[in-house]
């Protein structure tokens, strides 16, 4: 088959892995609807007004949740980016397209077995499985061939990389997006070996053939469990620079410094491991220190720098567009009706504001003592992985679907103010839940009411009220997440495909960015008169970031000195 | 700078991309690798001047003996019982033996404000999680590991031990007592 030349972009796309993203994309959309349906069951039992679920049932859901969610979800549509990124944006063929759909295969019979014994409630083990709690094997077996076909997808990107170079279908380095796939590829590769060193001893623990130890078990499979979420930082951050560039021409300030801060991701993003040990007896100071910080934070300033040099390269952008008026009115015009854009910026908003404070604050050796294990913990992931990482997914999706799929995005008016809805409940229920934490409110229980337990626990009447707001969060983020699956499946399914012209002539149903995309390479002049005015805009915000960081920061420290003496 | 052309992110890299860094950008790097370096040594500060640490007495111990510890602990100091679960009074400085078990806090301790105890935390068959409410001081249960930690009680209260690592169908009816006496 031959190569189609996009009418859009200009991109030679190749209808291999034109197919393999769809159908990476596509499952991720049904493992994400699996993973919203079990949220919206676990926030009405957690609100206790309703306390829907019966314990048994409550327990296996959240299993579920956070499997679909965390690993199907998530990595299936991780792989539909390198497939994007790699093939598809360096204008080449797909290396071995076979290989492609046998990984693409064993993801998904991984998944499904794994969700099969999970519903049969053979795996209540929630999703950490921590040993000594024992799963059926077969759980164990599903997340390894998953594992695999993941590997052989991201060793398939790598393949893509390396034939572009010699067939030399660019010039000069590769975008700055691939770069950032590249590496996401490279802590995926990190993260799914470590995944393999705790899920193959496990599954012979569970088969009864060897022995585990509870605490190595719980280092190794965080190495897997929270470096996976490292891979969604360095995959989504190369989404919004993709997005940027999409729907306002969105400029990289300076190649060096992103792709630096790209660089420290790789060298010290994966030690997080460390954040779930930080008040475990197996391990000491000194190691809890240099790895919960990432080496002295260098994978926080990283994030810093991204926080900083995507709005700039959007503030330029819209600059070079004309939009050039004071601080901010590249902002006030800003194209918040496009789905792609609103998601980008919503997700930058939490990511940056609500889980990445969070997120280093709780991280923070001493003070996890006051976070660990409680509702802070999930309120600040929720604002990392679903308010950053998964709405930066769902902008990208309403780009792919009339870029890639060929499909106008259907229920256009709804995906306009999908982002909002959804970005507004995650962030609401995430604050909730990290205000109701900070009182001690436990993460992971069914029944806070303690009506069974020997000895009551009588929480303040305002963690009733941060309960109430958590649920009205999540029952936002749920309307916002099943508005997301409905668009998808209608737009893919029961829309007809577009033609070249069709995509041109515009119409209802495509995003201002494929209708008419906006410049993405400049003249020297204009560079250059943009350069002199800099970002005096983004400066105020990252100001206004740096506050709010610096007063939670001391605040926590505050609380903590407050408490018995521990040591 | 002057030849430098603004391209997007999707746009591969012409010639040479290493090329200096914009004033803004410079100083925003600049404080944000200052303010790292400034959490970076907050954590072993409070190490040596704050009064909260996980750091504790760690080592490996078989769950068998760790609740005879507890036993023993019980024996010595016992002053009652409350609902099946013995009550323990310790002195002070004593070693204090909390096992964490499927789905129980043993036993209830009864403490003195101000005084210094070395509190020891494990489980004798899963993980647990071991969160005292309404301090909201959380601490990972390992089975296998005693984790002794120094504390001191500075509030009187009737407190209870709130279990918040899954344990299986029983989790959420897992709840010990700590008694603080002024």
């Amino acid at each position: 088959m031959s190569m189609r030349t996009c009418p859009v972009t200009g991109l030679k796309v190749c209808p291999d892995a034109e197919a393999l993203v769809r159908w990476h994309a596509v499952t991720a959309v049904v493992h994400f609807l699996i993973g919203v349906s079990a949220a919206i069951l676990l926030v009405l039992t957690r609100w206790q007004a309703v306390h829907l679920l019966p314990s048994d049932w409550y327990y296996r859901i959240l299993t579920a949740h956070g499997l679909n969610m965390l690993i199907f979800f998530i990595i299936f549509f991780e792989m539909a980016v390198l497939h994007f990124a790699g093939p598809i944006l360096l204008n080449c063929r797909q290396p071995a397209a076979k290989l492609g759909w046998l990984a693409y295969v064993l993801m998904l019979i991984g998944a499904c077995t794994t969700n099969g014994f999970v519903f049969a409630g053979k795996a209540d083990v929630l999703f950490t499985s921590y040993v000594p709690l024992k799963a059926h094997p077969a759980y164990y077996l599903g997340i390894i061939l998953f594992a695999v076909g993941a590997l052989l997808d991201t060793s398939l990107f790598f393949a893509a990389l390396v034939k572009a170079k010699k067939e030399k279908t660019y010039t000069g380095s590769v975008p700055l997006v691939t770069y950032g796939a590249l590496t996401a590829a490279i802590i995926a590769v990190i993260t799914l070996i470590h995944g393999a060193m705790v899920y193959v001893p496990t599954f012979l623990w569970s088969l009864g053939l060897m022995q585990m130890d509870p605490e190595v078990y719980r280092m190794v499979w965080w190495a897997l469990g929270h470096s996976s979420q490292q891979i969604n930082v360095a995959a989504h951050v190369a989404c919004w620079y993709l997005l940027a560039g999409l729907t306002v021409g969105g400029v990289v300030l300076n190649e060096k410094v992103s792709r630096g801060a790209f660089f420290l991701y790789v060298l010290f993003i994966s030690m997080a491991s460390a954040h779930h040990l930080l008040v475990d007896p197996g391990v000491g100071p000194a190691w809890k220190v240099w790895n919960t910080s990432y080496a002295m934070y260098l994978a926080v300033l990283a994030s810093m720098v991204h926080g900083f040099t995507v709005p700039a390269g959007i503030e330029t952008g819209q600059r070079l567009r004309g939009f050039n008026q004071g601080r901010f009115q590249w902002l006030t015009k800003a194209p918040w009706g496009d789905p792609g854009f609103a998601a980008l910026w919503v997700s930058l908003v939490i990511f940056g504001f609500g889980g990445g404070i969070t997120g280093v604050v709780i991280g923070t050796e001493q003070i996890n003592i006051i976070a660990h294990n409680t509702l802070r913990i999930p309120g600040h992931f929720h604002m990392t992985v679903v308010g950053g990482t998964a709405l930066c997914f769902m902008g990208v999706t309403y780009y792919l679907l009339p870029l890639i799929f060929r499909r106008r995005v259907a229920f256009y008016k709804l995906a306009q103010i999908q982002p909002y809805v959804f970005g507004a409940g995650i962030s609401l229920m995430g604050i909730a839940m990290t205000y109701a934490g900070s009182f001690g409110v436990p993460r992971r229980h069914w029944d806070i009411s303690f009506t069974q337990a020997p000895f009551g626990v009588q929480f303040p009447t305002t963690v009733d009220l941060f309960m109430a707001a958590m649920a009205m969060g999540g029952l936002l983020a749920f309307l916002g997440g099943i508005s997301y699956c409905l668009i998808a499946v209608v737009s893919v399914f029961f829309r007809p495909a577009l033609s070249d012209d069709d995509l041109k002539r515009g119409g209802p149903g495509l995003p201002p960015g494929v209708v008419r995309l906006p410049s993405q390479t400049h003249t020297a002049e204009a560079s250059e008169a943009a350069h002199r005015q800099g970002n005096p805009g983004t400066v105020v915000l990252v100001g206004v970031f740096f506050v709010c960081f610096i007063l939670y920061y001391f605040t926590n420290w505050k609380i903590l000195s407050l408490l018995w003496k521990v040591g | 700078m002057s030849e430098e052309k603004f391209h997007s992110a999707l746009v591969p890299a012409q010639g040479v991309w290493w090329r200096p860094v914009g004033a803004q950008e410079k100083r925003w790097i600049q404080i944000s690798f200052v303010w790292c370096m400034l959490m970076f040594a907050m954590m072993p500060l409070w190490h040596w001047k704050g009064g909260q640490n996980p750091s504790g007495i760690r080592g490996r111990v078989v769950p068998k003996d760790y609740r005879q510890r507890t036993e023993r602990f019980i024996q010595d100091y016992k002053v009652g019982e409350e609902k099946g679960i013995p009550v323990v009074a310790p002195p002070a400085g004593a070693d204090i033996y909390v096992e964490a078990s499927m789905w129980m806090w043993r036993p209830i301790l009864h403490l003195k404000q101000g005084t210094t105890y070395v509190l020891h935390l494990s489980s004798f068959d899963i993980n647990h999680g071991f969160s005292l409410y309404p301090m909201n001081i959380n601490f990972q249960v390992v089975p296998g590991y005693d984790y002794g930690l120094k504390v001191t009680p500075n509030q009187a209260g009737d407190m209870r031990i709130i279990c918040n690592e899954f344990c299986g169908v029983g989790h959420h009816i897992m709840t010990g007592k700590i008694l603080v006496e002024k």
